[in-house]
């Protein structure tokens, strides 16, 4: 039987008023992820991962950041018609996220007991001590040894790894039923990344969340995701599942970034990198936004911003390469 | 922990040696007849030589050094040229009055100071920031004689709210204990004291709370403003706490070290420099001692007043730096 997605983002805009301009670094991002599903978004640096990411969390700072369009339903219930308050007992209860770098993304000031307590304590009413106790779980649960008195320790105590995990526990401090995970591996080495990741892959099994992974790291995909969108200047441009996309990516954006991976199979002289940088998003050009960067653009991609085509069942890709009259390019 | 308070108490040696050798230097350091420039041109020779005998600046200067340091350990700071009392007495008396005015100036300032900071760091750019940073800005720009005046004026002149000096009003008996006026009267359960001294200590203590009170604002502020766009304010925010707790613990606590360096510098200004202040209220502290000694070139009492601010000082210094391992775990002692 078809699983309803358990949280849907529909046409979503962020925009950025800034002085120099409005900065577009979401425009038009629709998806869906089901329950237990791990849903994949890959792009350069700046190309709104992030902030479609915590536009999903409403941790957008207004100003001069505003959702200017688009729908988010969690469950069914509208996010953005929620208050602040009722946003906030969303998060880190029901959706939650994890961070980058680890090294950062946890207070240096207080214990990692304070921390997930207080966590807990927001969202449950328990007492001091079951709070503490079940931290102790989530400690264990992500592969912390003696995590009793590791609870007394401060961040700074723990590896990179080590703190990624406690970064971990502490999202899962209330089993949320969606993790965002916003590049939880790029900081990590990467023996360290393979036990995040297979980390992530037991937990989610366990616990039956769906996981949005955001990574500029196709190996990461690869490893972890059911279906992937491939975001290019804040517009995703190529959506399908994981195995559809490295076996026949359609976008040329997407052969770019999977071009540029180093193959042991066929050794190349060169890895192609795809020229140029990504656009100005406070004067994105008229057309396809990437058009300026590809190999193979036509001259009716400077001027007409192409719609997304279905190619095969569940994968779409934004490419005038294939509107009908381009069919023979292929 | 307690290793370190010891390490840094004996470090604390050699500093307080070098206070001691300037505090003593300052007699010597007067061009001319010490005896000469403390009892003027009109003194004979006699009466000079009987200072000389008293202060027993006959002797080498090591021998005087030597005896300075022994008798300011034994608790004896000397007497004063002019009025023949024990500087030791005095200070009884005045220490109190100064550290209850410092205190008081510092705790306004850091209370009002730190809540400024944060809400114009939180509301950046707001009409509270501007309004509360130019505030800041003429916080320490006004000089303090011209604002304790206008306080007068206001608070005591028209609207007769506040007495104008002094610590008590004449007439209102208290049993001094410690000599803080607000802690013995309420020692003693004396609250008509209680209330007097309190009216009493507001204005000077706001005019010598001032200019701390803008640079810890300002610092406040800044120091906020990094500390709220770090990854771990975004991960209190996703954690679904709420926004009190996010600003007032997550990140002030963060945010504080650099507040609480210049609380305490400004604490320790505040002991030693409330001479503007204390003279304009008629305030019996330290800093009007101080500044009549210094005008009566009565030395004895300069030196072991500086002796025993500076040693003030030292000690605020150190209690600073103790309290930083608290604020931050990563602070190592070793």
């Amino acid at each position: 039987m078809e699983q309803e997605p358990i949280l849907e983002v529909d046409n979503l805009h962020t925009h950025f008023f800034t002085k120099s301009g409005v900065v577009k670094a979401v425009d038009g991002v629709s998806f869906s992820v089901k329950p237990g599903e791990t849903l994949g978004i890959v792009g350069e640096s700046g190309s709104g991962k992030s902030i479609t990411a915590m536009s999903i969390m409403r941790l957008i700072k207004d100003p001069p950041g505003k959702i200017v369009e688009g729908g988010l339903t969690f469950k069914g219930e509208d996010l953005l018609a929620k208050s602040e308050k009722e946003m906030r007992s969303i998060r880190g209860d029901r959706i939650s996220m994890i961070f980058q770098d680890p090294m950062t993304s946890l207070n240096p000031v207080f214990t990692v007991e304070k921390q997930m307590v207080e966590t807990i304590r927001a969202h449950r009413n328990v007492s001091k001590k079951q709070a503490i106790d079940r931290a102790v779980e989530l400690l264990e649960l992500v592969g912390i040894p003696s995590p009793r008195s590791r609870l007394k320790s401060y961040p700074h105590e723990f590896s990179g790894g080590m703190r990624q995990r406690v970064m971990i526990a502490l999202a899962l401090s209330c089993d949320p039923e969606v993790l965002i995970a916003d590049e939880p591996t790029t900081a990590l080495d990467v023996t360290i990344q393979a036990q995040i990741l297979e980390l992530l892959g037991r937990l989610q099994k366990e616990l039956g969340m769906a996981i949005v992974m955001i990574t500029h790291d196709l190996g990461v995909v690869a490893e972890v995701c059911d279906r992937v969108m491939v975001m290019y200047a804040g517009k995703p441009v190529e959506f399908a599942e994981v195995t559809e996309l490295f076996d026949h990516p359609k976008h040329p954006y997407t052969w770019g970034l999977i071009g540029s991976i180093p193959n042991m199979e066929n050794r190349q002289e060169r890895l192609e990198a795809i020229k140029g940088l990504p656009p100005d998003l406070r004067a994105l050009p008229e057309g396809c936004s990437f058009a300026p960067r590809c190999k193979h653009a036509m001259d009716k991609c400077q001027s007409k911003d192409p719609d997304f085509k279905e190619e095969s069942a569940g994968h779409q890709v934004r490419c005038l390469l294939y509107e009908e009259e381009e069919v023979a390019v292929k | 922990m307690l290793n370190y308070i010891i390490r840094r108490l004996v470090m604390i040696i050699p500093v307080l040696l070098g206070v001691s050798i300037i505090a003593f230097s300052l007699l010597h350091m007067i061009p001319g007849d010490p005896a000469r420039s403390m009892l003027g041109n009109k003194a004979n020779e006699a009466q000079l030589e009987q200072l000389r005998e008293e202060l027993r600046l006959n002797d080498p200067y090591l021998v005087q050094y030597g005896r300075f340091v022994t008798s300011t350990l034994q608790g004896d700071l000397g007497k004063s040229v002019k009025s023949n009392n024990p500087v030791g007495e005095e200070l009884k008396n005045r220490l109190p009055a100064t550290m209850e005015l410092s205190l008081f100036a510092i705790f306004i300032a850091t209370v009002v100071g730190v809540l400024a900071g944060v809400i114009a760091a939180v509301k950046q750019y707001s009409w509270f920031d501007n309004l509360s940073m130019t505030g800041a800005l003429f916080g320490v720009s006004i000089p303090i004689f011209w604002l304790g005046l206008m306080m007068i004026m206001l608070f005591s002149v028209t609207l007769q709210w506040l007495p104008p000096s002094g610590r008590l009003s004449t007439g209102v008996e208290l049993d001094t204990i410690t000599n803080f006026y607000i802690l013995d009267s309420i020692l003693t359960l004396n609250w008509t004291a209680f209330k007097d001294s309190v009216t009493h200590l507001l204005m000077p203590g706001i005019a010598l709370g001032t200019i701390p009170m803008a640079i810890i604002a300002r610092m406040t502020r800044s120091s906020m403003l990094e500390v709220l766009n770090q990854d771990y304010i975004r991960t209190a925010n996703a954690k679904g706490l709420a926004s009190y707790l996010v600003v007032f613990q997550h990140a002030l606590k963060n945010a504080f070290l650099p507040v609480l360096t210049v609380i305490g510098l400004q604490f320790g200004f505040l002991l030693g420099g409330a001479v503007l202040t204390e003279t304009i209220f008629s305030w019996p502290g330290v800093g009007r001692y101080v500044l009549q000694a210094i005008l009566g070139r009565d030395y004895p009492v300069v030196q072991s007043t500086i002796l025993v601010v500076a040693v003030m000082f030292v000690f605020i210094n150190l209690l600073t730096d103790i309290l930083y391992k608290y604020i931050d775990p990563r602070i190592r002692f070793d």
